[in-house]
């Protein structure tokens, strides 16, 4: 392997991630030794305003794939309401492509602890929940134990480090739906109800857990609070380009060397992660990639160069989402693999809204109908048809996220699909498998 | 006799006391976690164990059951073998593994084997893409799996042994894990400490550890400023902008009092509205919906729920099961 060049290197950003290497790092006292809870000890000490300005000072916006400016989020809460505030921490990770917070969780569980009581400091909640996906087991046995031990120490429950601040923290698992990632319905579903997405307004900020004042926040945004009350706005901004500020945890996955996990300043490009991946592997040439997961459109080998912050991304026609970068080859079919992701989407939505319920299925039999090598020029036609009904007319964003790799395959590789159509491609699905399929 | 004992119920109370006091609905989820602890799977008597116990009719908590993937509708295995057929894993051989153990164990989605020990299933991504083509057995992970692999955990599964997870804690039974699900910690030896990250984890730290690489200029002392501070500066960048036009870049990013400075401004597609038009929006729209009008949460009173609880221990279980599958709620 090459090592990468120095200026690559450079892109690299390890805060979040800095403590991965000490393998003891979950448990608190190793926590303690490498700056742990110094964020809390300077934070109990300054006033909640001030923290919410600082990080709105920071630029910080939302890691969980909207990339909403966080300290203007946390000052939406409205105060003196004498109503109870909430944090609540989507720890749902399900997106597929995505696995940044279940590492981070697992192995600095305290990271997210100590930004939970500190930004539920800022916002004025005495109650904070972090809701982890169900599967999640092990990110949520280190999790519970920090939240004891963290209990133990006095860095939750009453009266934290004498501040006269009380705050309790509960991790509750959920039970396998990938809605609950959406901010509503994971409130739905901790208010112990099917998870189903809300109509907004009310946003969750003056209605949200318990028609209360709630913040959602993702998992990295409140890892990310700690580091920033630590080294200050200003070093924050030192990462990343002017409008997305900071590291961001870039998750690789596919046909490339190391598959793995890059915490690099944001608007780093897909060619020099891949430098710092090691390439394709052999014998594979990247084909179409996704820049955040399933839910944003592809892109292709021609946006090598995009710069992967909110708004390079946005402008090259996609979306930055979780930065979960999935890699294809020209081995991979674009339309197979688009084929899968709706299957997902099909199995996961939640059904209250016709369109993205009725839509991804239909939309899952026309391309069982093309990859068996039966379909139709006017297939094609159906399928935007039916993504023009879904995107912008469904209830939440999951069904706006199924198009993505639909219209984004069909616009770059069209090619692929009319070789099925027209039985230049050997059917990738059988007859069989189109019998009763579900 | 109920199979929901006295322990359960105290466990229950536990799980209730986590939430606030008028909200006991939301330990709905642990609940049925921990009634699928007991019997592998929620039954129509573990539907109405939790309908019991939080004051809901048993067609509210089998509409939740129902809607989540994790909780089973039929008894299962020791091991839930889940392979990831999603698209990256896919790709990567995934479907392979899944299809291989499918006609070796005999059994299709969502099956259990003869013997009890295994139930199988394909499971969209699992967050381990970097890992893939990745499989789990109690939701703990074997990573990097292909055919072969797959078949010699299931194969030692089912003759008595454990293998261990590649990531993950040492297995443990699947009633054993819903427990944990419910919020309980996981009291096994040195279970937690069980699974260091792999080296696909630390793939970025590493080559920052090797080149040096690191974010320069971190200070932890760095003061946080006071409002008072934060206005002063603003004032005094107002005046600078408007002494030196055009204002530099630092003066535009400075906080501005009772505003969000730069951050409004950003220019996306979901581009956040302006606070101020928020707050009207949010007003307006908590106008025309009443909200949570017709959730009113169920269970409410503390009482309520002790009662429940004690009645249901008072109460044999013999008949409710029936009356659950008549109301639908499991299928």
């Amino acid at each position: 392997m090459t090592t990468p060049r120095p200026e690559t290197l450079a892109k690299l950003t390890p805060v979040l991630t800095k403590r991965w290497l000490s393998p003891d790092a979950w448990r608190i006292g190793t926590y303690e030794q490498l700056d742990g809870y110094a964020a809390l000890r300077k934070a109990l000490k300054a006033h909640p305003d001030d923290l919410i300005q600082l990080i709105k000072d920071s630029g910080l916006r939302g890691r969980g794939g909207a990339g909403f400016p966080t300290g203007l989020k946390w000052g939406f809460i409205p105060q003196g309401d004498g109503k109870p505030h909430y944090l609540v921490v989507n720890a749902d990770e399900g997106e597929p492509g995505t696995c940044k917070d279940l590492p981070l969780m697992t192995h600095d569980p305290h990271a997210l602890v100590e930004g939970v009581i500190i930004a539920s400091y800022a916002i004025r909640a005495s109650r904070a929940y972090i809701y982890i996906r169900g599967e999640a087991v092990h990110a949520a046995r280190r999790l519970r134990n920090a939240v004891q031990e963290a209990y133990d120490k006095g860095y939750l429950g009453r009266n934290i480090l004498r501040s006269g601040y009380d705050l309790e923290l509960v991790v509750h698992s959920g039970a396998g739906a990938y809605i609950c990632g959406e901010e509503t319905a994971l409130l739905d579903s901790l208010e112990g109800f099917r998870g189903q997405p809300r109509l907004r307004p009310p946003f969750p900020a003056t209605h949200g857990l318990y028609a209360s004042p709630t913040v959602v926040n993702n998992v990295g945004t409140i890892a990310s609070v700690p580091p920033i009350v630590l080294g200050g706005a200003d070093w924050w901004k030192s990462m990343g380009t002017e409008k997305s500020s900071g590291p961001m945890i870039y998750s690789l996955s596919g046909r490339i060397v190391n598959p793995g996990q890059f915490e690099c300043s944001m608007g780093v490009t897909l060619r020099e992660l891949l430098e710092l991946a090691g390439g394709m592997q052999p014998g594979h040439n990247l084909r179409f990639w996704t820049p955040g997961g399933s839910s944003t459109p592809l892109l292709a080998a021609e946006h090598l160069d995009v710069p992967l912050d909110f708004e390079g991304v946005a402008a090259a026609g996609s979306i930055l989402g979780t930065t979960a970068t999935q890699i294809f080859s020209d081995q991979d079919c674009p339309v197979y693999a688009t084929y899968r992701w709706l299957e997902f989407y099909h199995h996961e939505s939640c059904g209250k809204c016709t369109p993205c319920r009725e839509g991804n299925y239909w939309m899952v039999r026309v391309y069982r109908r093309i990859l068996a090598g039966q379909g139709t020029h006017e297939d094609l036609d159906t399928l935007l048809d039916t993504c023009d009904n879904i995107l912008g007319r469904s209830f939440c964003g999951l069904g706006d996220g199924a198009t993505s790799s639909v219209t984004s395959s069909l616009k770059y590789f069209k090619q692929d699909y009319l070789d099925y159509i027209e039985g230049r491609t050997a059917p990738k699905l059988s007859d069989k498998q189109l019998v009763g399929a579900h | 006799m109920s199979v929901f004992t006295d322990e359960i119920r105290e466990r229950a109370r536990e799980i209730i006391a986590r939430y606030p006091a008028d909200r006991s609905r939301s330990a709905l989820l642990p609940l049925l976690h921990l009634v699928q602890a007991e019997e592998g799977y929620v039954s129509p008597a573990g539907v109405t164990f939790c309908a019991e116990v939080l004051g809901l009719n048993k067609a509210q908590v089998g509409a939740v059951a129902t809607f989540y993937t994790m909780y089973k509708r039929k008894p299962t295995g020791d091991f839930l073998v889940s392979v990831c057929t999603n698209t990256m894993c896919n790709v990567l051989g995934g479907q392979e593994v899944y299809d291989t153990l499918s006609e070796h164990l005999g059994v299709g989605h969502d099956e259990t084997t003869a013997d009890g020990t295994i139930t199988l299933e394909h499971a969209e991504c699992l967050a381990a893409c970097d890992y893939g083509p990745v499989m789990t057995v109690n939701y703990d992970f074997f990573d990097g799996v292909d055919a072969a692999t797959a078949v010699g955990v299931v194969d030692e599964l089912r003759a008595g042994g454990r293998p261990m997870p590649t990531r993950g804690a040492r297995l443990c039974t699947l009633k054993e894990m819903a427990v944990q699900l419910a919020g309980f910690a996981d009291e096994r030896d040195g279970a937690v400490a069980d699974g260091g990250p792999g080296e696909p984890t630390l793939r970025g730290l590493r080559l920052a550890q090797q080149h040096g690489v690191s974010v320069p200029g971190f200070d932890p002392n760095t003061p946080i400023r006071s409002k008072a501070e934060a206005d002063k500066a603003a004032a005094e960048a107002k005046a600078k902008a408007e002494a030196a036009k055009p204002a530099p870049v630092e003066a535009s990013a400075a906080p501005v009092k009772g505003g969000d400075g730069a951050s409004a401004k950003v220019p996306t597609e979901t581009s956040p509205p302006a606070p101020r038009d928020a707050q009207k929006a949010q007003a307006a729209g908590v106008a025309a919906n009443e909200p949570a009008g017709d959730r009113k949460p169920a269970g409410d009173s503390t009482g309520a729920q002790e009662r429940n609880l004690n009645e249901a221990s008072a109460s044999a279980d013999g008949a409710t099961s029936a009356d659950a599958n008549e109301t639908g709620a499991q299928k």
